[in-house]
C-alpha cells in the first residue's frame, strides 16, 4: 500500500475505495443482502406455487415482470452506448464517466434476462428457446439481440479494463492471482497500447447498432402483434429514445452515489453532470416529441378498439400512471434541466430520479392497458401484482446495486488509465484538434 | 386433406351451456374454483359469451359460444419461441405442453383471447371421478386451448383405418358440437363444397369475428341482423 502512495499520490482516490472498505459500505451492503434474501425466498415460493402467486390473469398476461424486463434492458443503454458514442467522438470529458456506465450496461443485461426468466410458466424448459427455437418468434429475435449486446459490451467493459487491471496486479496486495489471471500480461508497452485502442475502437463502432437492435427488438416483441396500441411502426425507435433517456438517468444517479461515497469529487465534476444533464434534457424532449406523435395519431384515427386502449390510458384505470409519467419523464426534467442555475449535480440527479420512475411508468403504461382493452371486448381485466412481485422487484433493484458495489471493491470504478492519458496526450491532442478546426488566425496562432 | 371449420347458428342458441359442460368433461379441463375466477382465472376452453344490447326497459340478450378460432392465418403461432403452438397438417391450432414454456406470447398475440394458462397445478372437486383417458392433463405453468377435440380426430381416423374406409364427415365431431341441444353447432370439411358446414359458411347470414384482421378463422357464425358494435364481425 505504501508504493501506491509514494508513485501514485495523485490517483490515490481512485485506488481507495479497493484498498479499504468503511462501515457504512458493509451496513448497506447487508440491507440490500437482506432484501436479495427475501426475493430469493419469494422466488422460490413461485417457482413451488406456480405462476398463479402473481396478480396475473387473463386478459393480463404480462405485467410487473415483463414490465421490468422492458425496463432494464433500457437502462442498460446507459452504458455500452453512451461511452461508444463519447468516445467515438472524441468528447474528453468522456474519461471519468465510461468505466461506470458501462458496468451498468452488463450487469442490468442479467437482470433483464433475470425478469424473463421469472415471468415463464416453466423456467424449467428455458433453453428449450435454444433447441426449438422458431425464427418467426420475435422472442428468438431478442434472445440473439440481447446475447450478442451482452457478449460485446462484456468485451467493451473488459478491453479498457486491462491496463487498470495491471496497475492493480502490480500494486495492490488483494486479489494478485485474479488481477494476474484477468491482466493478461499486460507490461504497458507502446505495441500493447495501440493495439489496445483500436480494439477499443472497433468494438465501439460494432457495439453501437447492436444496442440500438436491442431495444428495437424489445419493442418488436409488443409492435409484431396485432394487439391495439402495440401494433406501431414508431416503437422501434420510441422505444430506443426512452432507453437512452432512461440509460442517462440511471448513469447520473450511479455517478452521484459514486462520487459521494468515494469522494471523487475531483473526477466526477458538476461538469459532468451539466454535459450529462444537457444529454438528458434532449432526450427528454424527444421522449416528449415521440409519445405525443404516437398518441395523436391513435387519436386522430379514433379506430375504437385503439380508443379503448387510448381513453384507459389517458383517462381511466391508468390515468393516474400515464400523467404521473408525463410529468415525471417531461416537465419535472425540463424545468430542473433547462435552467443553468438548476442544472447541478444535485439538480440533475432529482431530475434523474424523476425519469427513472417516469420510465419505469412509460413501460406500466405500454404494457398493461393493451392486455387490458383487447380486440374481442369480452375478456376485460384487473391486475394488482401481489407481494411476490413486489419482492422479486426490490430483490433485482437491490442485486443490481450490490453488484455494483462489489465492482468498486475489485476494480477502478474511474479509468485510472484514461484519466492519465487524458492528462499526458489528450489535453496536447484537443489543443491540436481544435486548432485543425479553425482557420488560421491571429488568437489561434499565437496561443 | 379436409380443412375442419365449425359454424354456430348464433340465432339458435339458447346460451344454455351444454357445450361449456361438454368440453369440460371431454378435455378433462380443471376447476379452478371461485375466488380464481373472480381473479380472471376460469379455464373454459369455450365460452358462452353473453352480449347485452339496448337500454332498459328494451333490454336484449344474445349468447355467443367462442371456441378457439383455428385461424388459417394464427397470429398466435408465428410468435411461439418454441413452436410448441403451430398449425398442424389438418389446419388445427395444436399445442404443444410439453415443449410450451409459459412465456404467454401466444395468449397476448391471440385477438380472440381464446388462450389459457396454467396458473396452479390442475385440481379437480371431490366429486370429479375419472378422466377422459384420450385427453392429455396439462401441468401447471403451461397455455392450453380448444383443440376441436383432435383426440376424436385421432381416433376416427383409426377406425376408418381398421374398417378399410375413406374418413367420413360424421366420424369426427367435437364434444360440442355433438351436445348442443339446439342443434345450432355444425362441424365439418369446409374445403368440401357439398358439406354442411362449407354450405353455412356460404350463406348471406355468415360471417366471422374479427375478420377484417386476416386472420381468416375457420369458425363461422350465422345471424340474421347486425352484431356487434352495430355490424356483422
Amino acid at each position: 500500500m505504501g508504493d501506491i502512495r509514494d508513485s501514485h499520490e495523485s490517483d490515490l482516490a481512485l485506488f481507495q475505495p479497493i484498498l479499504q472498505t468503511g462501515r457504512w459500505f458493509t451496513i448497506t451492503a447487508g440491507a440490500l443482502g437482506a432484501v436479495v434474501a427475501w426475493a430469493i425466498f419469494a422466488w422460490l415460493y413461485q417457482l413451488t406455487h406456480g405462476l398463479g402467486v402473481t396478480g396475473l390473469n387473463r386478459p393480463i398476461y404480462w405485467g410487473l415482470y415483463i414490465t421490468n424486463f422492458v425496463f432494464f434492458i433500457g437502462i442498460s443503454h446507459a452504458g455500452t452506448l453512451i461511452s461508444a458514442i463519447l468516445r467515438l467522438c472524441q468528447a474528453e470529458w468522456r474519461r471519468a464517466i465510461t468505466r461506470s456506465a458501462e458496468v451498468i450496461t452488463v450487469l442490468v443485461l442479467f437482470f433483464g434476462v433475470g425478469n424473463v426468466v421469472l415471468d415463464l410458466g416453466r423456467p424449467d424448459r428455458a433453453l428449450y428457446v435454444l433447441w426449438y427455437g422458431n425464427p418467426r418468434s420475435p422472442l428468438l429475435w431478442d434472445v440473439t439481440s440481447i446475447a450478442t449486446y451482452l457478449t460485446a459490451s462484456t468485451i467493451y467493459l473488459y478491453l479498457p479494463l486491462i491496463p487498470d487491471i495491471a496497475l492493480l496486479r502490480d500494486r495492490v496486495p488483494k486479489w494478485r492471482g485474479l488481477y494476474r489471471l484477468l491482466a493478461l500480461g499486460w507490461t504497458g508497452s507502446e505495441r500493447q497500447h495501440r493495439r489496445l485502442e483500436t480494439a477499443i475502437s472497433i468494438m465501439a463502432v460494432i457495439v453501437i447498432p447492436i444496442a440500438v437492435s436491442v431495444h428495437t427488438v424489445v419493442s418488436w416483441v409488443f409492435a409484431m402483434t396485432i394487439q391495439p396500441m402495440w401494433h406501431s411502426t414508431i416503437f422501434g425507435p420510441y422505444f430506443v429514445v426512452g432507453a437512452i433517456f432512461s440509460g442517462i438517468a440511471a448513469l447520473i444517479i450511479a455517478m452521484a452515489i459514486i462520487r459521494r461515497a468515494y469522494h471523487l469529487e475531483d473526477y466526477l465534476k458538476p461538469v459532468h453532470f451539466n454535459n450529462l444533464g444537457l444529454l438528458l434534457l434532449v432526450m427528454s424532449l424527444l421522449w416528449f416529441y415521440f409519445t405525443f406523435a404516437e398518441h395523436l395519431t391513435t387519436y386522430y384515427g379514433g379506430e375504437p378498439r385503439e380508443m379503448a386502449v387510448f381513453s384507459a390510458k389517458l383517462f381511466g384505470k391508468y390515468a393516474p400512471f400515464f400523467w404521473a409519467m408525463v410529468v415525471t419523464n417531461f416537465v419535472v426534467p425540463l424545468v430542473i434541466l433547462s435552467n443553468r442555475r438548476t442544472r447541478t449535480v444535485a439538480g440533475t440527479v432529482v431530475a434523474s430520479a424523476s425519469v427513472t420512475v417516469g420510465m419505469w411508468l412509460e413501460r406500466l403504461t405500454i404494457v398493461v392497458p393493451s392486455l387490458a382493452n383487447p380486440r374481442l371486448p369480452y375478456a376485460r381485466g384487473l391486475y394488482m401484482p401481489t407481494w411476490v412481485e413486489w419482492s422479486m422487484m426490490a430483490g433485482f433493484f437491490s442485486m443490481f446495486i450490490l453488484l455494483y458495489m462489489c465492482f468498486t471493491k475489485l476494480f477502478p470504478i474511474v479509468s485510472i488509465w484514461e484519466i492519465r492519458e487524458g492528462r499526458e496526450k489528450g489535453l496536447a491532442e484537443t489543443r491540436e484538434r481544435i486548432e485543425s478546426y479553425l482557420p488560421p488566425g491571429e488568437g489561434v496562432s499565437r496561443e | 386433406m379436409a380443412r375442419w371449420g365449425m359454424v354456430i347458428d348464433l340465432d339458435k342458441c339458447d346460451g344454455c351451456q351444454a357445450c361449456v359442460v361438454a368440453c369440460r368433461v371431454e378435455n378433462n379441463v380443471p376447476v379452478v374454483g371461485p375466488e380464481q375466477t373472480e381473479m380472471g382465472r376460469a379455464i373454459s376452453w369455450i365460452e358462452v359469451l353473453s352480449v347485452i344490447e339496448g337500454e332498459y326497459p328494451h333490454v336484449k340478450i344474445r349468447f355467443i359460444p367462442r371456441p378457439c378460432m383455428h385461424c388459417d392465418r394464427p397470429p398466435c403461432t408465428a410468435v411461439c419461441p418454441t413452436g410448441a403452438t403451430y398449425k398442424n397438417d389438418e389446419g388445427l391450432v395444436a399445442q404443444i405442453y410439453p415443449r410450451c414454456i409459459g412465456c404467454r406470447y401466444c395468449t397476448n398475440a391471440c385477438p380472440y383471447t381464446v388462450k389459457f394458462f396454467n396458473w396452479f397445478k390442475p385440481e379437480w372437486p371431490p366429486q370429479v371421478h375419472g378422466f377422459n383417458p384420450d385427453v392429455a392433463i396439462r401441468p401447471v405453468g403451461v397455455v392450453e386451448k380448444c383443440t376441436f377435440c383432435h383426440h376424436r380426430l385421432q381416433k376416427a381416423k383409426e377406425q376408418a383405418k381398421i374398417e378399410k374406409r375413406e374418413l367420413r364427415e360424421e366420424d369426427y365431431v367435437p364434444a360440442c358440437v355433438q351436445t348442443c341441444p339446439t342443434k345450432a353447432m355444425y362441424f365439418g370439411d369446409l374445403d368440401d363444397p357439398e358439406s354442411t358446414v362449407s354450405r353455412l359458411s356460404r350463406s348471406t347470414r355468415a360471417f366471422r369475428l374479427l375478420e377484417e384482421l386476416g386472420t381468416e378463422p375457420k369458425v363461422y357464425y350465422l345471424s340474421e341482423g347486425e352484431w356487434y358494435g352495430g355490424h356483422k364481425g
